[in-house]
């Protein structure tokens, strides 16, 4: 019985909601977008959990000396300062009743000064990984790995205006070897075609997942063995 | 003398009157020719919008003839008498011959005029169109192709879900990722190192999601037989609810309660940079041998995948967001490419009945890759040989493949 | 003593290179050229150029929908397009509609109403020619409700004033009284879901900005679903560059998206170059493998 009414709910749940894809009456017509509006605040209440068990985790963690507890202690602290900023709306005018990130509030200075840049110096990371990634994966092993090599050539020269200077010396009946030019037509042809086929691959894979799940063919979600 | 006086008047009166209606005319005329320099559209025609809700009028109308003579819009008005005002409900550019006017009201009849403007101003009005109401549809049939596709493509995988219960066995080509689980999950065990599994940076209503959550509970039943840790920090609440339960499962059905932990399955942070620079502390600190990259990722990919590289651990990936795929397969060692993603779960169980699901896919592959030749080779006959008949049927196959917005 | 071996011992050292040079090369090429002040116009390509024309094409007072759908971690790129797409949309005089499907969006839109059209264009009324909506959660579910409904999510818009109140939200019932729908972040929520379930459905043109790792996920919606698409530092470079040409004043004005392409160019050129060393020592590595193994055959 506790897995069946889950089961049942999820057939249920699920094929009404196919369903209402083709009926535009009320009230199946509104279906889908009710239920999105319904999981976003199931979603909220769940955030509850989530702080909980960060707190507990954590907690536990400076409690027992932990091997690397200080990390912890920054993560509790980052936690509680910006959950008393935003709940107190400290540093606002208007006080607790004020806007949450009205400008000289604690909560929108932190977020500036503090918040955004972290989030933009792990961004900035990225581009020095791609050079790292790059140097690494992208070596001439075989026929297709030196395909993606040039492909890649291409590309990087091709998003650039020293690539545009290196091929412009070429005649216009060879203007398609321009480097701007091929690293267009990589993206918009061989790129797109290759895209447009995985997600095809990728669409009838949900298809497959989501009628095992409706089905109730899939049951590991649940954290039950399949049937 | 009075005579004359009185003569004087009134002739004088009588040209004033003269002068006054002239003047009058003079701007009649102008005022005319301020109203209505312009041809007006007709043939407007209101109906019911289909396949929708209730709530909406399509209005279209044959364009006006000074079209290239400077108008720049149509203005639509509407009432719900033809002698009551028409007030204006939308503008349509110059060109547009059809409005959708998406304020109406079921139960009331309405009326629409549609006038063309010009730069100037001037404005020119066509007929009033015939009454029309708006209602709702039980069925859209602008999806009725998306109804028939997608219940071929469905029937055929609950066809062979069936067929596979009756122990018919298929083939499945082999998936190096997957085949390389048990292997990487030995690896760890061996090493003494903890296995590091990432479900993804999406919510439980993403079927990416679904799929590494299912992913985690086979993974961590293995895990569970060889006794090594298992770490998987959740970037969502109810994902880490949802995983906490499988893993739990998985340790019961492994036989191995006794070594699971709550502690296995912990939430991070729902900002994704956040996430990913708690994940990357993870693996510098506790270098986990084995990491899983199993669900729906962005630009945070490349970050995880590098540090696991650093650290030297095995890495298994898998995702169905195109746009992370080649950082994945250029970082990690074996990289399930979008549907072998949602195929692994299945793969990994072994059992019939996922795997016919498997095959059910390929049915929908066959559709995809049939309409994709014909309708490429019906517009490749149509630019050679300009004829009307392979451009129809490309037509055909294109509206049969398409979504009309309603 | 064989004379090849120093040099094989030096391109060793280069297969084997500490990450950490690697990196510090790139933050060279990225530094020196923003130090340097080198930057690079770009000419418009078809993707770009399909959203400038678009705009212009626009008659005065037409309302265009912006959808802040980005973070602080993407601001760099992003927020050039923004900057852009405000100056164009406030200096053809369109009435501008923000709001945002991300959280972080609702503080992105303050900044760019105070340092864009505050600044830039002070005579722009909040209410008539601007409107602030803010941020609803929702995400894709957001978009299928105010396709057919806009009020019943906002009420109010992100000052708390009455939605009827504004006057430019009077005649705003849906998403299709708009003219066209500009998403700019390529995340998700993103372009993707504004043309699933706005532009499709709805039938209205969509276009925006995305950072460059999503764009080419998008190109297959361009141009029949995607009006038209700015790719990463690159697209922003083009549009400021397509702005510049189109109105001379913005000459003057700030254009980071120009600025940027300096330093990522010779970004590029140093992972081209990297990659070029990294498959010279491969091919010397494999080179010396063959020569080990005849060896070793010839000693047996």
């Amino acid at each position: 019985m506790r897995r069946q009414i889950p089961l049942i709910i999820t057939f249920i749940v699920g094929s009404v909601l196919i369903i209402s894809v083709f009926i535009p009456h009320k009230p199946f017509g509104q279906l889908g977008e009710n239920f999105s509006v319904y999981f976003d605040i199931i979603a909220v209440f769940a955030f509850i959990l989530g702080a909980g068990n960060l707190l507990r985790v954590h907690g536990n963690r400076i409690y027992r000396k932990h091997k690397d507890w200080p990390y912890s202690v920054v993560t509790v602290a980052g936690f509680t300062v910006m959950m008393i900023a935003g709940l107190f709306k400290i540093g606002g005018s208007p006080g607790i009743t004020g806007d949450l990130t009205e400008p000289g509030s604690m909560f929108e200075e932190l977020y500036m000064y503090v918040f955004t840049p972290l989030m933009a110096t792990m961004f900035a990371l990225l581009a020095f990984f791609v050079a790292s990634a790059s140097h690494r994966a992208f070596r001439a092993k075989n026929k297709e790995a030196t395909v993606l090599l040039l492909a890649a050539f291409v590309i990087l020269l091709g998003r650039t205006p020293f690539g545009v200077k290196l091929t412009s010396w070429l005649p216009d009946p060879l203007s398609f070897l321009e480097i701007p030019n091929l690293a267009s037509w990589i993206m918009s042809v061989p790129n797109m075609a290759g895209q447009r086929a995985i997600m095809v691959g990728i669409a009838l894979g949900v298809i497959a997942m989501a009628l095992r799940v409706i089905l109730g063919v899939e049951r590991t979600y649940l954290g039950a063995d399949s049937e | 003398m009075k005579t004359f006086s009185y003569s004087f008047i009134f002739y004088c009166l009588l040209g004033l009157i003269l002068l006054a209606t002239t003047d009058g005319l003079a701007q009649v005329e102008s005022s005319d020719s301020l109203l209505s320099p312009l041809l007006p559209p007709s043939e407007v025609i209101a109906e019911d919008h289909p396949g929708d809700a209730g709530g909406a009028i399509i209005v279209r109308w044959k364009l006006s003839p000074d079209e290239d003579k400077g108008i720049t819009g149509y203005e639509i008005l509407r009432s719900a008498s033809p002698t009551a005002e028409f007030s204006s409900v939308g503008f349509a550019a110059t060109g547009a011959n059809r409005y959708v006017d998406a304020n109406t009201e079921d139960s009331l009849t309405y009326y629409y005029k549609v006038v063309a403007i010009d730069a100037d101003r001037n404005a020119s009005e066509s007929e009033i169109s015939p009454p029309v109401r708006s209602s709702p549809q039980w069925f859209n049939f602008h999806l009725l192709n998306l109804l028939i596709i997608g219940g071929l493509i469905c029937g055929a995988v609950i066809y062979f879900i069936a067929h596979a219960k009756k122990g018919k066995k298929f083939f499945l080509r082999k998936i190096a990722g997957l085949e390389a689980v048990d292997e990487a999950i030995g690896r760890a065990t061996e090493m003494g190192r903890p296995i590091l599994f990432i479900p993804g940076i999406l919510d439980m209503d993403d079927v990416q999601t679904i799929a590494g959550i299912t992913i985690l509970g086979r993974v961590a039943k293995t895990i569970a037989q060889y006794e090594t840790k298992l770490n998987v920090p959740t970037s969502r609440s109810i994902v880490m609810s949802t995983a906490m339960e499988t893993v739990k499962e998985a340790y019961i059905s492994a036989g191995r309660a006794d070594a699971y932990s709550d502690d296995f399955v912990h939430y991070v942070t729902d900002e994704q940079f956040g996430y990913v620079a708690a994940v990357d502390g993870i693996m510098v600190r506790e270098k986990p041998a084995t990491c899983f990259y199993i669900g729906a990722f962005f630009a945070e990919s490349l970050i995880m995948a590098e540090t696991g590289n650093s650290i030297g651990a095995i890495q298994i990936a898998g995702t169905a967001m195109p746009a992370q795929l080649p950082f994945f397969v250029a970082a990690c060692d074996y990289t399930l490419i979008g549907e072998e993603l949602f195929a692994a779960s299945a793969y990994l169980s072994g059992e019939p009945k996922q795997l016919g699901s498997l095959k059910g896919q390929d049915v929908g592959k066959i559709i995809a890759m049939l309409a994709i030749v014909i309708g490429a080779l019906l517009e490749t006959f149509f630019a050679i040989s300009g004829s009307s008949f392979f451009g129809s049927l490309a037509e055909l196959v294109h509206k049969l493949f398409s979504i009309v917005a309603s | 003593m064989n004379p090849d071996k120093p040099k094989m011992g030096f391109f060793e050292t280069i297969a084997n290179i500490d990450r950490r040079v690697i990196f510090l090369f790139v933050g060279f090429a990225v530094i020196i050229p923003v130090l340097l002040s080198f930057s690079c116009r770009e000419e418009a390509t078809p993707i770009v150029q399909s959203i400038f024309d678009k705009i212009e094409s626009l008659p005065e007072g037409s309302k265009v929908l912006m959808s802040f759908d980005y973070g602080p971690s993407t601001v760099p790129e992003v927020q050039p397009m923004v900057d852009a797409f405000l100056r164009h949309c406030c200096e053809k005089n369109l009435k501008i509609y923000m709001m945002a499907l991300w959280g972080t969006g609702h503080n992105l839109i303050s900044e760019s109403m105070e340092d864009i059209i505050k600044e830039e264009f002070p005579h722009k009324v909040y209410g008539l020619d601007y409107v602030n909506l803010g941020f609803k959660a929702g995400q894709q579910g957001l978009i299928n409700v105010i396709l057919t409904d806009l009020k019943k999510m906002y009420t109010t818009d992100a000052l708390g004033s009455e939605i009827d109140a504004v006057p430019m939200m009077v005649d705003i019932r849906n998403l299709k009284s708009f003219d066209l729908i500009l998403s700019m972040g390529g995340g998700f929520p993103g372009i993707k879901e504004w043309v699933l379930f706005g532009g499709d459905p709805g039938n209205i043109p969509v276009a925006g900005g995305a950072t460059a790792v999503s764009a080419p996920l998008l190109y297959p919606y361009y141009p029949r679903q995607l009006l038209g698409l700015l790719g990463g530092i690159k697209g922003a470079a083009e549009y400021e560059s397509a702005l510049i040409k189109g109105y001379p004043k913005f000459k003057t004005y700030s254009h980071p998206g120009i600025d940027m392409m300096g330093p990522q160019t010779v970004a590029h050129i140093v992972i081209v170059l990297f990659i070029v060393i990294g498959n010279i020592t491969f091919f010397m590595g494999r080179k010396k493998e063959e020569e080990e193994k005849r060896e070793g055959g010839a000693l047996k």
